[in-house]
């Protein structure tokens, strides 16, 4: 998991598209704003395989807001908001 | 020699196949579906060994670790951590892993093995690992591991039969294995380190396909579509409703017209009295009118059943999600909404997925204004005695038409109560996370089908037998007794306790349009709802006295305003008629006063909403 190409920009998945493909980065939970507090939402997305060098990508997303969001990571899928997926930063 | 009982616990995470397993294993019929959350109560069973061992196995919720995030997680750490009171620790753990999706699994197990418990690593679904091309070296994720690893194919036959070895092979040498405890909930960095060794493993025993599988995706494609999901979900609900009426008809009237039969043999067999009246009146009119209904809820729970084990619940609840979440609804919520379609019972029980404590009061709270399956008979017995069966614009039956507009009355009305619990009481609110597992759709197990269907019927039959003839009885005497005295020229049911008590309450109820045949059947249909439509046709029965053999639906258009019908259809999208649902929300609240509030404000809004349904049906006309 290696090929990512160093030249694209980190951002988190909070923003991507749909069709969006990219390589988890770190988490970073305090700049997502969430309800959880950040331990808690860093173990979580870490329970649901989100960790670093996992790959992602933005299957399908909601109608309002095009939120929420599902993510393919690696060879299961996640629905989760977009408030939450902020805390994860891919490239 | 008598060996002692082996305790084995089942655990993994959410939709990996434990329940299923757990049925393989026992022969029991636990709630299997095709999305996570299923099981959220530990259920026990037994089953003997092929070597003979005596083994004891317990079903847990599913979960992704063992910090117990909500109640039912909890129930699950407590008991492999052996804090659940009365409880030792299990003496063998089978944690339970989707083969097609090991990732997660593997890193629970890793944080399991710090219990010291002995364990099994079970690779279920091993039946589409194969399919799929994915290739598992189980010899050398054992060695990495440092685990026995056995593969399972739950759902067929024989597919435990490895499993049941291994178990065998293991129980004889297991006190050599006791290990301390050294589990203590992981810190984040733990936590990352573990899934990182996880992944060193999987990557190291698993090979993937070249070209994945697709399906699922494809199938998304439309469902999970901003607009076209929303218009394949109103769809499916649509269909659903148009199905209850049109595919049920021939059905109920097949069973209509054998009670109708029946009633007629008792009453040219019987002579004329006291026992002839209460198995005319009482059983067959009142229990009758009941199971005729039988059709319709057997079609409701098809769809359901399909609906779960496809594995679109998931997905409706990703469509659902903004939405709920404007009436300030917990993600998870859906779910337990969606389940109380067939029952609020184990809709207010599916709630224990939330772990937040405020969401999941008001996911209880407003779960019992989904329309139950209890609430069919009332609504099927009323839209087809006043609604007329035509089609509107050539292809939408009318009376389906109208029943999807109840369901949808009662969903809209629960987002609406959820706003405004959380507007005005709960203010400090900010909004729940959703974070769900959107399993990859499965052919729906036939087997597991049709044993939900008829577990289904089975308590409706089974209700009909006790609940719903107990207050038959009771119906029946109370609209019978006292006689009336000789000579006397009014109606015999007059006279009777059950027109006096009606009588007493109708003053209350009539400025919803309620008259006294009414008051006297919502009474005992606080036990149950279907109760209201027995009541109705017992009563009715006796009072038409001997000629009158005729449906209660016939009766009902005959003697009941169009106005008294949907007040009573709106009557009954609010009323708390269920008294199951008011003891398990005490339960799952542990709270006398949420029970207590949930009963008023469910009777406020029905008074009102009838109120005002009555008036303004009466002021259109249909008075
Ligand atoms: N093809 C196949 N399907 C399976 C197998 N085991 C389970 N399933 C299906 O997988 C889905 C989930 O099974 P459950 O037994 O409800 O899973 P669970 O682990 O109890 O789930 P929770 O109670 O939600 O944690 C159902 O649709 C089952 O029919 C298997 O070995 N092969
Ligand atoms: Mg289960």
């Amino acid at each position: 998991m290696t090929d990512t190409n160093d030249t694209r920009s980190q951002m988190p998945l909070g923003l991507a598209q749909r069709g969006y493909t990219g390589v988890i980065q770190h988490l970073s939970a305090r700049e997502a704003g969430s309800a959880l507090s950040d331990i808690e939402l860093e173990s979580r997305l870490i329970e649901l395989g989100f960790v670093e060098g996992a790959r992602v990508e933005v299957l399908h997303e909601g109608l309002v807001g095009r939120d929420p969001i599902a993510v393919r990571v690696d060879n299961i899928t996640i629905a989760v908001r977009r408030r939450e997926a902020m805390a994860i930063i891919v490239a | 020699m008598e060996l002692p009982l082996l305790h084995l616990a089942l655990v993994g995470t959410p939709n990996s196949g434990k329940t299923s397993l757990f049925n393989a294993l026992t022969g029991s019929r636990q709630k299997v579906a095709n999305y996570p959350g299923v099981t959220v109560e530990r259920k026990e069973g037994f089953f003997v060994t092929p070597l003979g061992r005596q083994v004891s196995v317990v079903d847990l919720p599913g979960t992704y670790s063992l910090r117990g995030r909500s109640p039912d997680e909890e129930i699950t750490r407590d008991f492999v951590l052996g804090k659940a009171s009365g409880e030792t620790m299990p003496d063998l753990v089978l944690c339970v892993a989707d083969a097609t999706n090991l990732r997660l699994t593997i890193r629970l197990l890793l944080e399991l093995k710090r219990t010291g418990r002995p364990m099994i690593l079970v690779l279920n679904m091993f039946d589409i690992a194969t399919r799929r091309g994915i290739n598992v070296d189980v010899e050398r994720l054992a060695k990495e591991l440092d685990v026995p690893v056995v593969t399972s194919i739950a759902v067929r036959k024989g597919g435990t039969a490895d499993l049941l070895q291994l178990t065998d092979e293991i129980s004889s040498k297991l006190a050599a294995e006791l290990r301390e405890n050294s589990w203590r909930a992981l810190s984040v960095s733990e936590l990352r380190a573990t899934q990182r060794e996880a992944d060193r493993i999987i990557a190291d025993c698993v090979s993937l396909p070249a070209s994945p599988d697709t399906l699922t995706a494809r199938i998304d494609a439309i469902v999970l579509h901003p607009v076209g999901g929303l218009i394949v979900l109103a769809l499916i609900l649509f269909v659903m409703f148009q199905a209850v009426f049109a595919w049920a008809q021939p059905l109920m009237e097949l069973l209509n017209s054998g009670f109708d039969a029946l009633g007629e043999l008792v009453h040219n067999t019987l002579p004329a009295g006291l026992l002839q009246s209460f198995l005319q009146n009482g059983v067959i009119s009142g229990v009758g009118s009941v199971i005729v209904f039988l059709p319709q809820i057997i079609i409701i729970f098809l769809f359901i059943l399909l609906l779960e084990d496809f594995g679109y619940m998931a997905r409706a609840a990703f469509l659902m999600d903004r939405i709920m979440g404007g009436a300030g609804l917990h993600g998870r919520a859906f779910i337990p909404l969606l389940s109380s379609f067939a029952c609020a019972i184990p809709g207010i029980m599916a709630t224990r997925v939330i772990d937040n404590k405020r969401d999941r009061l008001t996911t209880i709270l407003i779960a019992p204004l989904m329309t139950c399956s209890a609430r069919i008979p009332v609504y099927t017995l009323i839209i087809s005695a006043f609604i007329p069966a035509r089609d509107v614009w050539g292809f939408i039956n009318l009376q389906g038409l109208v029943m999807f507009g109840l369901y949808a009355t009662g969903i809209a009305s629960a987002l609406l109560v959820s706003f405004v619990i959380k507007f005005f009481m709960l203010r400090d609110y900010a909004p729940a996370p959703f974070m769900l597992e959107l399993p990859d759709y499965k052919v729906p197990q036939l087997k597991s089908i049709a044993i939900g269907i008829y577990t289904r019927a089975k308590m409706f039959l089974q209700r009909a037998g006790t609940t719903i003839f107990s207050m038959m009885v009771l119906i029946w005497f109370l609209a019978s007794f006292p006689q009336p005295p000789a000579g006397a020229t009014e109606p015999a049911i007059d006279f009777s306790l059950a027109a006096i008590i009606g009588k007493a309450l109708e003053p209350l109820l009539a400025p919803v349009g309620f008259n006294w045949q009414i008051a006297v059947a919502l009474i005992p249909g606080m036990a149950a709802r279907e109760v209201a439509v027995a009541a109705l046709g017992t009563v009715y029965a006796i009072e038409g006295g001997k000629e009158a053999a005729e449906q209660i639906g016939q009766v009902l258009a005959t003697k009941w305003s169009l106005a008294t019908a949907l007040s009573m259809l709106a009557w009954y999208i609010f009323a708390p008629q269920c008294a199951s649902t008011l003891a398990v929300i005490r339960r799952e609240t542990g709270s006398w006063a949420w029970m207590a509030v949930t009963f008023t404000y469910m009777l406020l809004l029905a008074y009102a909403a009838s109120l005002v349904t009555y008036n303004v049906a009466v002021a259109l006309g249909a008075g």
